[in-house]
């Protein structure tokens, strides 16, 4: 029987493992601040893959871009406009809040409060027609 | 809200969602709208495809509209697109140049003498770096750009000739029509 533990150790692993991309930078820090970036950027052939996972060529040759901008000593902010000005917001994971994406980003809360909303009238309905004739509550609530 | 109507409000709300999918559903996710279009268009000097001592330069054909098409060998559309190419240099409103995108320099240039050559000059980025100033992501694409070296607009995929008399055309004659 294979322990628990030892699962858990092979994914850590396979994790830190991830084996497409060769190059590696020589400042830790840099390679840090690499793998953060790569894993940030999307691969515009592979829609739905990081540059980081994908190995078709274009993201081959943006991460070799992103190596490069961060030997030169470019901030990530740099690097994200970099590649924003020439591929547009889509090519980040994490689009910037904009007038075109601020629904995007205030939707969970919005549907949350929605919901607290619909749910706060319901009980408080209820409520009201518990403490006016308590056998109503038997009843099936006649609209929700 | 009166309360007969209230049954209707989950249908009414499941019927703005499926308007709502059907319009996103149809949009094509691999259609990117390129960041560049009315900046200037990206700098480049880089060698020629046929002669290694010539640059070839964004700057060549400055001061006029001119078309900017990236192809490779190895990219089927292009294949596709290249009668369309040829017909485009026939009628000789706008030259165009070539961006020849990570590819092997033989083979390309076996492919202009082999199908024709549509362009005045085709500048090779075998590396692609001069593809990512521009915001290329797929072969083929084709760049207008204007007499005031600002980008008009971007074709993403195959050129026809429909494409060409609605998208190009109308933005050329804005532009004064070319010769």
């Amino acid at each position: 029987m294979i322990r628990p533990a030892w699962i858990v150790a092979g994914m850590l692993l396979a994790d830190s493992a991830h084996g497409i991309d060769p190059e590696r930078l020589e400042d830790p820090d840099l390679q840090q601040r690499y793998e953060h970036l790569a894993h940030q950027l999307r691969c515009l052939v592979c829609q739905n893959e990081t540059i980081a996972d994908s190995n078709a060529t274009l993201a081959a040759d943006l991460r070799r871009e992103v190596r490069e901008l961060l030997i030169a000593g470019k901030t990530d902010a740099d690097i994200r406009s970099f590649l924003t000005e020439r591929y547009g917001d889509f090519v980040l994971y994490l689009p910037p809040v904009t007038p075109r994406t601020w629904l995007l980003w205030a939707a969970p809360a919005l549907l949350l409060l929605g919901g607290a909303a619909v749910a706060a009238t319901i009980v408080r309905r209820r409520m009201r027609t518990a403490s006016a004739d308590p056998a109503a509550l038997e009843e099936e609530p006649e609209n929700l | 809200m009166k309360k007969n109507l209230r049954p209707l409000l989950p249908i009414a709300l499941f019927a703005g969602l499926i308007v709502f999918f059907i319009i996103g559903l149809q949009k094509d996710p691999s259609r990117i709208d390129s960041p560049l279009i009315g900046k200037p268009a990206p700098a480049f000097a880089l060698e020629a495809l046929d002669n290694p001592a010539v640059q070839v330069g964004s700057g060549d054909l400055a001061g006029r509209p001119w078309l900017l098409n990236v192809w490779a060998t190895w990219c089927g559309g292009c294949r596709q697109e290249h009668t369309t190419l040829l017909e485009i240099a026939r009628e000789g409103r706008v030259p165009m140049m070539g961006l020849n995108w990570r590819d092997d320099r033989s083979l390309a240039l076996q492919w202009l003498v082999k199908l024709g050559n549509p362009y005045v000059s085709v500048a090779y980025d075998p590396e692609g770096r001069t593809a990512i100033d521009w915001g290329v992501y797929g072969a083929p694409e084709t760049f207008l750009i204007g007499a005031d070296g600002k980008v008009l607009h971007k074709q993403i995929g195959i050129m026809t000739a429909e494409i060409w008399r609605r998208d190009f055309l109308p933005l050329l004659a804005a532009q004064g029509g070319g010769p």
